[in-house]
């Protein structure tokens, strides 16, 4: 293999690797996610190493060239890697959908409760004006306790 | 909780703020034995607001999720709180709440029926008023779902619906997504569940814009037409108790 070719290969390998490990020691890439990563990078870099395995490989398909086997599979990798993350995408979208339908159901059941309980705090009071006229109406609020708006957390940087 | 009737209605509704309330109202005339749910999926108009003012139960989605999702969400509604029947409705005025007696009627002379469904194309006179593209794109789905499913079904993208405790508890547990009437039809029929068709009249919608617009129709047809035969290879998941969860975090490819 040419030689400039080979050094940039493990050049561009190198830094796949690391990246990925640094993304994944700062926890900013899931281990889960971080594998097929790995993977590819550890095999693009053997190959990029081990001139004679490429040579061979290239062979076998058919590639006069066999830095060009180097950059077909890289390709492959990718390709495999977008199908992943489709399928990851597809589940958060399965997951997000059954996600709100509970979140709707706990609103309207949220919502019953309170106007229940409201119904039942303001009966409660207007018995009590009816045995004793209070001289001002201490508590006893028949509105629930309003909840503060979860605020969108910012992404840990 | 207030008293609970064994039957529910189900209307989703996108954006259906000028309809829905003459929808619930004429559900609670002609069906005061139906509750109301009135699905409000992501409407960016009045719409939740004017069917609680209707009267009606909402559920409030966050964010449109389709009509698959839409009455899922009433599937499992119907599921939780423990309804014989559910009833499904379009929020934009297409479907007689007078018809729904039918259904009924239908449902219970025939014991081992989970789903019956209204059908415009059983009599001549059904008086829909679709454009003749459309009405090619159904006519279409229904040779073929006919076809695999060993029995005439003439009206497969038809909404309106009853069903009972057994086709809830199927939906509420996996309905499709998309296109999900078409489809619904073959997970019946895979599930070993029974439906009959009867003939409804429907009405010209009442407002608002069709979730297919005539130009999008190829679209729309390729897209079922991909339903259908991924619907036949599809995956089914009966989730036995103890096995991996359909939605689990480690999946990959």
């Amino acid at each position: 293999m040419a030689d400039r070719v080979g050094l940039f290969s493990v050049g561009v390998a190198v830094l796949l690797l690391l990246t990925v490990l640094e993304l994944v020691r700062r926890r900013r890439l899931l281990e889960r996610y971080a594998i097929l990563w790995l993977f590819s990078a550890v095999v693009l870099l053997g190959f990029a190493v081990w001139e004679g395995l490429l040579d061979r490989v290239a062979a076998v398909i058919g590639i006069a060239y066999p830095p060009t086997a180097l950059f077909l599979i890289a390709g492959g990798f990718a390709l495999v890697l977008l199908l992943h993350f489709s399928a990851a995408v597809s589940r958060l979208a399965d997951q997000s959908k059954v996600l709100a339908q509970r979140n709707a159901l706990l609103e309207e059941r949220t919502r019953r409760l309170e106007a229940a309980a409201a119904a039942t705090a303001q009966a409660a009071e207007e018995a009590r004006g009816a045995e004793a006229p209070a001289p001002a109406a201490e508590g006893a609020e028949g509105e629930p306790a309003r909840v503060t708006p979860i605020r969108r957390r910012t992404g840990g940087r | 909780m207030t008293s609970q009737s064994s039957h529910l209605a189900v209307v989703p509704a996108y954006n259906e703020a000028g309809t829905v309330t003459g929808v619930v109202r004429a559900l609670h005339e002609r069906r005061p034995d139906f509750d109301v749910l009135v699905i409000d999926d992501g409407s960016t108009d009045a719409t939740g607001a004017v069917a609680e003012a209707a009267g009606a139960r909402v559920l409030r989605h966050p964010f449109n999720l389709g009509i698959g999702g839409a009455v899922q969400s009433g599937f499992t509604f119907a599921l939780d709180q423990g309804y014989s029947y559910m009833v499904q409705v379009d929020g934009d005025g297409q479907h007689d709440p007078g018809e729904i007696a039918r259904l009924i009627e239908t449902m219970e002379a025939e014991p081992g029926l989970d789903m019956v469904c209204g059908s415009r194309f059983l009599t001549k006179d059904s008086g829909y008023p679709a454009p003749i593209s459309r009405r090619t794109g159904i006519h279409i789905f229904a040779f073929l779902l006919s076809r695999i499913v060993g029995q005439r079904v003439s009206d497969p993208t038809s909404g309106f619906r009853l069903y009972n405790r057994r086709a809830i508890a199927l939906f509420a547990r996996d309905y499709p997504h998309d296109y999900p009437e078409v489809e619904a039809v073959l997970m019946l029929h895979f599930h070993r569940l029974r439906m009959r068709e009867i003939p409804v009249r429907m009405f010209a919608r009442g407002g608002g814009v069709s979730s297919i617009s005539s130009g999008k129709s190829v679209y729309y047809m390729v897209k079922v037409l991909l339903a259908i035969f991924i619907g036949l290879v599809r995956a089914r998941p009966v989730v036995d108790p103890g096995d991996a969860a359909p939605v689990a975090a480690s999946q990959g490819l």
